[in-house]
């Protein structure tokens, strides 16, 4: 069980090789990547901001908890952080399992609660040169014009 | 230990739009000790005005746990204060 935070583009390929096991029979790989579209406004990056120390507790609370509720035998989620361009991998989340639905129960848990408890931010680039952070459930919509870094 | 006239100095990690308004990573306040969390954000607005907009929705941490808001906070520990997050 691996959790790790990394300002350099995400190696899919070997963190889903890093799970892989003769004693599975599945593994399944969840890849987050920057969309352009989120309704009718269009991104051109996304900047991602964490508090290393607490998200890197809570990523491993995470693979702690899934590994007490299914039978896996590996998970890793590594997230970015740092400036982003469209489609590139935000977040990776695999995970192996001797069957596969114990692999899909455990990524999607850990995706789902990874979006929920890990202190991880994205600010969106919009089109038009404003950014904004998003923060799920604050009412208050705060533009700005601030560059981002 | 429990003298309620002796304070400290707390720094607060800021992150995201707090970080952002308040144009600090790093938030001092003043606490008497035995405050909780509660009193702790009313002085962080105190001296961070600009956080007055979205202090109902702010997080709050020590030694990288979620606390509620009547947790009283320790001599020496790591606070962190910032908005709902948005990681994946």
């Amino acid at each position: 069980m691996t959790v790790r935070l990394t300002d350099k583009p995400i190696d899919y390929h070997l963190v889903t090789e890093s799970v892989r096991t003769p004693r599975a029979g599945a593994v399944v790989l969840f890849l987050g990547t920057v969309r352009e579209f989120t309704d009718d406004q269009q991104t051109t990056a996304l900047d991602y901001d964490a508090y290393p120390e607490m998200a890197i507790t809570k990523m491993e609370e995470l693979v702690a908890e899934a590994g007490e509720k299914w039978p896996i035998l590996n998970a890793v989620i590594e997230h970015r952080v740092g400036h982003l361009e469209l489609g590139e991998v935000c977040v990776a989340v695999a995970v192996s399992s001797p069957h596969r639905k114990e692999a899909f129960h455990a990524g999607q848990f850990l995706i789902d609660e990874l979006k929920v408890r890990v202190p991880i931010w994205k600010k969106e680039n919009w089109i038009d040169g404003q950014s904004e952070w998003v923060h799920p459930g604050e009412e208050e919509s705060v533009r700005s014009n601030t560059p981002s870094s | 230990m429990t003298d309620p006239e002796l304070t400290m100095n707390l720094t607060v990690k800021l992150f995201a739009r707090a970080r952002d308004l308040a144009g600090t990573s790093h938030a001092d306040v003043t606490l008497s000790n035995q405050q909780t969390v509660e009193e702790m954000l009313s002085q962080l607005v105190i001296h961070y005005p600009q956080l007055a907009s979205i202090r109902e929705s702010l997080l709050v941490a020590v030694n990288n746990e979620y606390v509620p808001s009547e947790t009283v906070i320790p001599a020496n520990a790591e606070v962190a204060c910032f908005p709902p997050v948005s990681g994946g």
